[in-house]
């Protein structure tokens, strides 16, 4: 697994996405059978590198065509997350259950108007990447390891964005949590706060999702929420189950449990869709274009083949988006011929 | 005769050291030393040191549940692992039932077979293997399956009762239709009869009548353990002349699976209770019979309409039934119910379709306990289920790619449908 910037982060421009992507294709090469997650970091609306959405649908190509599974995260959203710890953490509405300074970032965060906290979000990234492994590392009377979320949330093989929420924000100081709080854990992972893109899951349809839950929760707490969510969240017609969960015993530290989802859902085709006007609108006046035309080994066309895999991309999404409304039946079934006359 | 247990997966292996517990401590809580005896030669071997040894072998394809199990083995004292029986990897098998079958079972082969030789080796008689494994995931049923057909291959002429936990309906696995597909399909020219547990069913059980409030995988293992506890602990046969069984596989398959299309058997047995109530509750042979005759016939599972159209009746009628008492006053026990005509599929005659085994010895802390033992239309719906939601998945091809990847073609799809369909199609006539 490796993480990759495709915007600006420190002072890195282009290396995550050029270098990062060019690894990603060499792993591939030398080793084809190993599952390739890669998260990858997407620029928000004001970055200020200018070229990055040149930068970023380049990689775009590359990961669609060699990772096995793409998690998209954008600074704006881990930006949301981090206010609203601080706002839990500092602000007056704080209620009995909640730890000062025990939350999924370490050591608070205190934002200053200009700067970003780089280290804080870096480490809500950090935590998507311990909690996918948690089953790997510990055992669960459920394992779900790196190469089952790949198997179960890829139906077709560039259909493989991934959109990561984590529950909870915050700890919970209470040991013995009531049902309710268990719940709201569960309802929390598809609500809009606790994705790591801005995208609307509930209104577009999901091709497939993974619940990793951590801690002590039983599996009966876990199909009791499935059944709950299941109404308010459309899936596609071929996978109106589409549910892989894994079950961890061991929680993150500081926390009694925690939830990881990662959704296949056609929200982000909007994401991508913002993505290619930003290139568009540099790429029809050839802005900033001869900084790139300069290096070896590139040329127009790459970009030309790096817009056409977005748009296809973004076709193939709304391809299923527009099946949501279609009503579909079961599929006629094989016949099979009797012996007898009935 | 002794049974060899393979282990296989993360069910598989959970499941089977909870059965090999309740073996155990079934053997040692009975005042019967001939029962004991029987009970231990049948699953474990005695060592040099004198403790008991499971005659397992434990295959997964990552090492944290055979790790556990063993450990867990240990931990009770009273019996535990052969220090060598296992075999594990470190990647797992992905979900994928073709990662499973066309390239880690073959890769793995010989590794798993020396393990068996040694197991078979160890054992005076061989009476038969049983591969304990789910359905849904990509180790217990691909490499499961593989294993299965070594063993055909290798031991033609003994008995395989595979023994399968199909999964909940929602929520475990995306794939587990298509897996549990693949699985059925081949095993069907494999195994001499499958004998299945489905999650759904076995967790009624939990909420319903042991008053679970907070249901894990390990409750719903114990239960299906307990259960197999009841099918496969020593019993007084027709053909077995006033000893235990020694040949208890070969005699389960030819009293229920007397015909290759029908080799699906389901599992029920009564009393069921949260242990505390039972030293409060008195039991006869008459209730018992009345209400297991009861949950034959009438099916909790099946749900009237969409039954209806697969059955062309509602009522769940049987191929062949066995029934095995155990405990207190065995041998008056009236078992009149289940010989009815009326139950059975009319091209069979009754006394035929049923079997009666007995044993005077009492089974955990039940003063009677009576399992059945059914090849009957209990697993239909199910099945129908399984197959129809596989299918819609099929028509929009998703997922292939990941098992066109290990060599599983969409022909082998299509071949796995229709062997299921005939399947399907056998077991809603039964009662023309």
């Amino acid at each position: 697994m490796f993480t990759l910037q495709c915007g600006k982060q420190r002072s890195c421009k282009s290396t995550g996405s050029g270098l990062g992507t060019r690894v990603l294709s060499l792993l591939e090469e030398e080793f084809p059978d190993v599952c390739r997650i890669v998260t990858a970091v997407y620029p928000s609306a004001e970055d200020d590198v200018i070229t990055s959405p040149y930068n970023t649908v380049l990689a775009m190509q590359e990961l669609t065509e060699h990772a096995d599974c793409v998690l998209p995260v954008e600074n704006q959203s881990l930006l949301d997350i981090l206010n609203k710890i601080d706002a839990m953490s500092y602000g007056t509405k704080l209620g009995p259950g909640v730890k000062r300074n025990n939350c999924v970032t370490s050591g608070g965060s205190r934002l200053s108007g200009a700067q970003k906290p780089f280290d804080a979000m870096n480490n809500i990234v950090a935590n998507l990447l311990l909690n996918i492994t948690s089953s790997t590392r510990f055992e669960g009377s459920l394992n779900m390891d790196l190469n089952e979320i790949a198997m179960n949330l890829v139906p077709f093989p560039r259909l493989h964005y991934l959109v990561p929420s984590l529950t909870p924000l915050y700890s919970l100081a209470d040991v013995s949590i009531p049902t309710k709080r268990l719940d709201q854990m569960f309802s929390d992972a598809f609500s809009k706060d606790h994705q790591l893109i801005r995208a609307n899951l509930k209104h577009s349809l999901f091709l497939a999702s993974a619940l990793m839950v951590r801690g002590d929760v039983h599996m009966s707490d876990l199909r009791r929420n499935i059944e709950r969510l299941r109404s308010s969240l459309p899936f596609v017609s071929w996978n109106q189950e589409g549910w892989k969960t894994g079950l961890c015993s061991v929680p993150p530290v500081g926390h009694s449990h925690s939830m990881l989802a990662l959704s296949n859902n056609t929200c982000v085709k909007a994401t991508f869709m913002e993505l290619r006007d930003s290139f568009t609108k540099l790429y029809k006046k050839k802005a900033h274009l001869h900084h790139y035309l300069h290096v070896d080994g590139m040329e127009q066309s790459i970009f030309s083949e790096a817009l056409s895999s977005l748009t296809g991309l973004i076709e193939d999404y709304h391809h299923l988006d527009v099946s949501k409304s279609r009503l579909q039946r079961d599929t006629p079934r094989l016949r099979i011929a009797t012996g007898s006359s009935s | 005769m002794s049974v060899v247990t393979i282990q296989l997966g993360q069910c598989g292996n959970q499941v089977g050291q909870e059965l090999f517990d309740i073996i155990c401590n079934d053997a040692e809580q009975s005042q019967r030393k001939t029962y004991s005896t029987s009970c231990s030669a049948r699953f474990f071997r005695p060592t040099s040191k004198g403790d008991l040894v499971a005659r397992a072998v434990l295959v997964d394809m990552e090492p944290k549940v055979i790790n556990q199990s063993m450990n867990k083995a240990v931990k009770s004292g009273r019996w535990r692992y052969g220090e060598d029986s296992h075999f594990s990897q470190k990647q797992g098998s992905g979900n994928n039932w073709a990662n499973g079958y066309c390239v880690l079972g073959p890769r793995h082969k010989d590794a798993v077979e020396e393990l068996v030789r040694q197991e078979v080796e160890r054992c005076d008689a061989l009476a038969g293997f049983i591969p304990v494994m789910s359905v849904a995931g990509g180790t217990g049923s691909g490499v499961g399956t593989y294993v299965t057909q070594c063993l055909r291959d290798i031991y033609p002429t003994s008995f395989i009762l595979n023994h399968l936990t199909w999964p909940y309906g929602t929520g475990e696995v995306i794939v587990q239709n298509y897996n549990s597909v693949l699985t059925l399909a081949h095993l069907y020219q494999l195994s001499d009869a499958m004998l299945v547990h489905e999650n759904d069913t076995v967790h009624k059980i939990c909420s319903q009548l042991l008053n679970i409030k907070q249901i894990s995988f390990s409750d719903i293992n114990m239960v299906i353990a307990h259960q197999l506890g009841g099918v496969l602990q020593p019993a007084l046969t027709p053909d077995s002349y006033g000893v235990y069984s020694r040949n208890p596989l070969g005699e389960l398959v030819s009293a229920l699976a007397c015909h290759p299309e029908y080799k699906l058997l389901s599992v029920s047995t009564v009393p069921q209770m949260p242990s505390s109530s039972i030293a409060f509750s008195t039991f006869s042979w008459p209730a018992l019979l009345k209400h297991l005759r009861q949950m034959l016939i009438s099916n909790t599972r099946m749900e009237v309409e969409r039954t209806r159209s697969l059955t062309q009746g509602g009522f769940n009628t049987s191929l062949a039934n066995l029934l095995i008492l155990r405990g207190k006053d065995v041998y008056s026990a009236e078992t009149g119910g289940f010989e009815d005509p009326a139950i059975y599929t009319p091209w069979l005659r009754s006394e035929e379709a049923f079997s009666l085994w007995k044993s005077p010895v009492s089974f955990d802390k039940y003063e009677k306990f009576a399992t059945l033992v059914s090849n009957s239309q209990a697993l239909l719906r199910p099945l129908d289920d399984m197959v129809r939601k596989a299918w819609n998945m099929f028509a929009s091809r998703a997922y292939i790619h990941q098992y066109i990847k290990y060599n599983i073609s969409e022909e082998d799809f299509l071949d796995s449908f229709t062997s299921l369909e005939q399947v399907i199609s056998s077991y809603g006539q039964l009662q023309c």
